[in-house]
């Protein structure tokens, strides 16, 4: 029996040895058929020698959460062999090199087995040893697109894209490929059980790294300035912003730049650097991850007491401290949410897809500079450096940038009095002037410490409470601006919230509870502090999941301390083992809850 | 109360310089700091020399950091902005606000414990981008406004008010900024009002990093004897290898030494120093004999004053940035937004 669209391959490699760009290659063949594909590298911290696995889920009902269950596994590191063989689902394929026979303790009776004497292949087509290691990948995508039917122009034509400019590499690139794909025509028992075809699954969609789309939504939000300190996995994002602002902004007539990029020499300066620039009219970010909002976090209750925009992305991995720095996690929301110290809070905005990132690094520069605090996109490494199939970006040019409330020289000529922050419209937002706009009016000082409505230090006690309370009616007015939640409400009693990269298995986990019996609504969340949809959501329902991407049900925690919802109606479902979510994680916690409690399963379940 | 204006009334005869203003408009709230603060004379030497140079007095961005001499920027300039940030963080914080605007003028002013302790990462980073200011440490070798401890700046075998003296090496910012890419380095002392003004002016005109370290007594901690950083001590052990006087474009040049003591630098505004060599050959072009010179009075226990170091033509943070002229805040919608068809191509390349 033959199964069309739909398996997991596995490749198991040495990291540092080419593996990722082949790798690569054969998901975008994969994407470019039409066919829906994900992708999850999974990298150790370390350039060189240790073991990285890339996993592909094809999935042509789009479904493209992490799957547990190895179809395909493609063994190229002799060091992860034994558990790589038991990884592979009973049925599932072993490809490997078989120049060196194995050992018969790896070999499995209930797999079948596809071995291909590669590094044999290669040693008489190719002297130098440097390229008989990197086209060992190469061989495997050739062999692969025979077994799997991968068109092979399209992989072809990929070689002479990705080596574009570097033309002496094409040729023997595709030669060691058509070694791959003559061998497995002549000598392999395929094809397969897993076939790929043509499909038109994909539509006009794009296969983008959420970091990259995020760094076009700040060039197209309109930064100009970019301060960041590397550290995965946002390092990509601030790379990406100055790759394309290298194309995209520079002045037609002088050739010079508009804008500015400062890699920092730490994280505080990274922040420092954002919050000086935002002072100063410019629009400004910083990538970062969660040790760097850690060290951001003196002035990030700079930025909040002081009123001054900045934006954060915070491509979030596993922590505490170091943590697994190269896997992913949702473990930052409340050491974002609540950074600094004193009584301080931060917006967020918790993007699911690369059109979502780059639709909400747009969204956060308006409305930092709106709401004059610092706002944190909260992305993840699964989302931030895996390149993910995508609804296209989009802008419409018809859109003009929010850049809040301030005064210019002639404003301020009219303005029968001004306190930076005194509150005149009732939305708790004063109005700011920048340094240098009138030789008279508008200017006032900047700190931290307590001051009145017109920016005067002071120690008074009601000056100072004023002030805080203030701020509170700031966070309401938030509340009101941030995007609002995804809901879809069928009146069921049960529902789960959930938000990031857990929106990539829902669908699935929602079709296997409905096999199950359970029916659930949902809302995605997509902002802090929540809205009133938020709330009337968990109202309405007698039994909520949440679902959070971190030990200590983070999210859970935040709505039950700014909503003061009933713990017990919130039920805690998690996942915080490096990987990114899957489905079976979700649908498993979801289930076992109805079953101990022997709740009722919903009536509509579909035969 | 916590915060005093002062008064506007001043005399009928204030001179009033080409802006049609009085050095009083130059000035900002009561300082609140001791009386007779070394940090005190820093600032009113800013005002008088911006008054003199008639610079537009909202034209300035004060940026500081935290400490005794990062409250100083609220007592001069009180019509332009200012940022007292985090402890340690002016640095970055005056780079992002010059990175969004080049053209007003920067005066940052810290303090040793501000700048050569917990900010002392800081310091080096903004002078290694040489961020177009006037950078000044006010530096009096200890915490005020924590009651006395010691800084980094202090001498080894100088001694607290108690004396007890400090164990360990002090670091000399001046030496750093000469080492790692000040265009502008001078160290001056409060108590030199003379020599003072003019460093200021200087710095304020110059093009890229102005580092101006001020020994500037405390009067409270750190102005005993046993104390390198007093006013006594400072009088008695410190001289100025060149004394610099600054002339704006168009003025007539009035100081007069010998002939072989004279040096003219021209400044890129068209700005004249004029340089008076009190110490024999001393090259102020020459970033290795300053660095050297400083450090081997140092050894002394004496300190060198004056303008020890510049390079008119260095380039500033935005020009090794390849910015454009225009101020970054400045630019419109239009001049920064790609536009969507740009984006269909940007889609088409992840197809």
């Amino acid at each position: 029996m033959v199964t069309y669209n739909d398996f997991v391959i596995r490749f198991a490699n040495v990291n540092g040895s080419g593996s990722a760009s082949a790798n690569g290659m054969f998901a975008k063949a994969i994407f470019r058929m039409g066919v829906p594909v994900a992708v999850r590298n999974i990298f150790p911290s370390n350039i060189q020698g240790l073991p990285t696995w890339f996993d592909v889920r094809v999935n042509e009902a789009g479904h493209l959460g992490r799957r547990d269950g190895v179809d395909i596994m493609v063994a190229m590191n002799a060091e992860t062999y034994a558990e790589d063989v038991a990884s592979i689902k009973p049925g599932g394929y072993l490809f490997y090199d078989n120049t060196k026979p194995l050992g018969a303790d790896l070999m499995r009776s209930d797999i079948r087995e596809i071995g291909m004497p590669i590094a044999a292949l290669l040693q008489p087509e190719f002297t130098d040893l440097k390229q008989r290691g990197l086209f060992k990948n190469i061989v495997y995508l050739g062999a692969l697109s025979a077994l799997l039917n991968i068109d092979f122009d399209v992989i072809t034509g990929m070689v002479a894209t990705q080596y574009k400019g570097k033309d002496d590499l094409i040729q023997p690139n595709i030669h060691a490929l058509e070694i791959g794909r003559q061998y497995a025509l002549d000598y392999l028992n395929g094809p397969i059980e897993y076939q790929l075809r043509r499909s038109d699954a994909v539509g006009d969609k794009i296969f983008i790294e959420g970091n990259t789309a995020a760094a076009l939504g700040a060039l197209y939000g309109g930064a100009t300035v970019c301060a960041w300190y590397p550290i995965t996995p946002s390092t990509s994002m601030a790379e990406a912003f100055e790759r394309y602002a290298n194309g995209m902004r520079i002045d037609k007539g002088s050739r010079r730049k508009k804008f500015a990029v400062i890699q920092a020499e730490d994280e505080l300066s990274a922040i420092g650097i954002v919050i000086g620039s935002a002072w100063n009219g410019a629009r400004a970010f910083t990538a970062t991850s969660g040790p760097g909002v850690s060290l951001m976090s003196e002035f990030l209750g700079l930025a909040y007491f002081a009123e001054i925009p900045a934006v954060l992305f915070d491509i979030q991995r596993v922590g505490p401290s170091t943590g697994m720095p190269t896997r992913t996690q949702q473990g930052d929301l409340l050491a974002a949410a609540y950074a600094s110290h004193g009584d301080t809070r931060h917006p967020l905005l918790f993007p699911s897809t690369p059109r979502e990132c780059f639709d909400l690094a747009a969204d956060a520069l308006d409305l930092a500079d709106r709401l004059q605090t610092p706002v944190i996109v909260m992305s993840d490494l699964d989302l931030g450096m895996n390149p993910v199939m995508s609804e296209p970006l989009a802008w419409d040019d018809g859109r003009s940038y929010d850049r809040g409330k301030v005064l210019n020289a002639e404003e301020l000529e009219e303005a029968q009095d001004f306190g930076r922050y005194l509150d005149v419209d009732g939305d708790a937002i004063g109005y700011r002037t920048l340094p240098g706009t009138h030789p008279e009016r508008g200017a006032f000082f900047t700190r931290g410490a307590s001051r009145d409505e017109y920016a005067r230090y002071t120690e008074d006690a009601d000056a100072y409470q004023r002030n805080m309370d203030r701020l509170l009616e700031k966070w309401a007015t938030a509340a009101r601006l941030m995007p609002k939640p995804e809901i879809h409400d069928n009146g069921r009693k049960a529902g789960i919230i959930y938000y990031g990269t857990s929106a990539m298995p829902m669908d699935e986990t929602l079709h296997m509870l409905q096999a199950d019996g359970v029916g659930l609504d949902r809302m995605r969340i997509r902002a802090f502090p929540f809205g009133d949809e938020v709330w009337q959501f968990i109202r309405r329902h007698e039994l909520v999941f949440v679902v959070d991407q971190n030990r200590d049900s983070q999210m859970r925690t935040l709505l039950i301390n700014e909503g003061d919802v009933d713990p017990a109606k919130l039920v805690a479902v998690r996942y915080y083992a490096g990987l990114s979510i899957s489905a079976e994680d979700i649908h498993s916690q979801v289930l076992e809850h109805f079953k101990a409690r022997k709740l009722p399963r919903l009536t509509e379940v579909r035969s | 109360m916590t915060f005093v204006a002062k008064p506007r009334i001043h005399h009928p005869q204030l001179p009033v310089n080409e802006l049609g203003l009085t050095r009083r408009d130059y000035e900002g709230l009561v300082s609140t700091l001791c009386a007779g603060c070394g940090h005190d004379s820093v600032s009113a030497a800013v005002v008088q020399a911006c008054a003199e140079m008639a610079l537009p007095p909202h034209r300035f961005a004060k940026m500081s950091g935290i400490g005794c001499s990062s409250k100083t920027p609220s007592y001069f300039l009180d019509k332009s902005h200012g940022f007292n940030s985090v402890h340690g963080r002016m640095p970055s914080v005056a780079t992002g606000a010059n990175l969004a605007n080049r053209d007003l003028f920067f005066i940052g002013v810290s303090g040793d414990g501000d700048s050569a302790s917990i900010g002392l990462g800081q310091f080096a980073h903004i002078v290694r981008r040489r961020i177009n200011m006037l950078y000044i440490v006010d530096n009096n070798g200890t915490y005020g406004l924590t009651k006395g401890q010691f800084s980094a700046t202090n001498d080894r075998g100088s001694t607290s008010k108690k004396g007890v003296p400090n164990l360990y090496e002090p670091i000399d910012l001046v030496s750093m900024a000469l080492q790692i890419g000040a265009s502008f380095v001078a160290r001056s002392f409060s108590g030199d009002k003379a020599q003072l003004v003019p460093l200021i002016k200087a710095g304020l005109k110059h093009h890229g990093m102005a580092f101006l370290d001020v020994i500037s007594p405390c009067v409270a901690f750190n102005n005993h004897n046993g104390s390198t950083k007093s006013f006594d001590y400072v009088r008695g052990h410190s001289g100025p290898f060149v004394h610099a006087d600054f002339y704006p474009p168009g003025e007539e040049i009035t100081a007069h030494y010998d002939p072989g003591a004279t040096e003219d630098v021209p400044m890129p505004d068209g700005s004249t120093l004029r340089l008076h060599k009190l110490n024999g050959d001393y090259d102020v072009h020459d970033r290795v004999g300053a660095l050297e010179t400083v450090q081997r009075y140092q050894e002394k226990g004496e300190v060198v004053t004056g303008l020890l170091y510049v390079d008119p033509d260095a380039a500033d943070c935005h020009e090794i940035l390849d910015t454009v002229d225009v101020p970054l805040n400045g630019l419109t919608e239009a001049e920064l937004c790609p536009g969507s068809a740009a984006l269909e191509q940007v889609n088409q390349s992840f197809r």
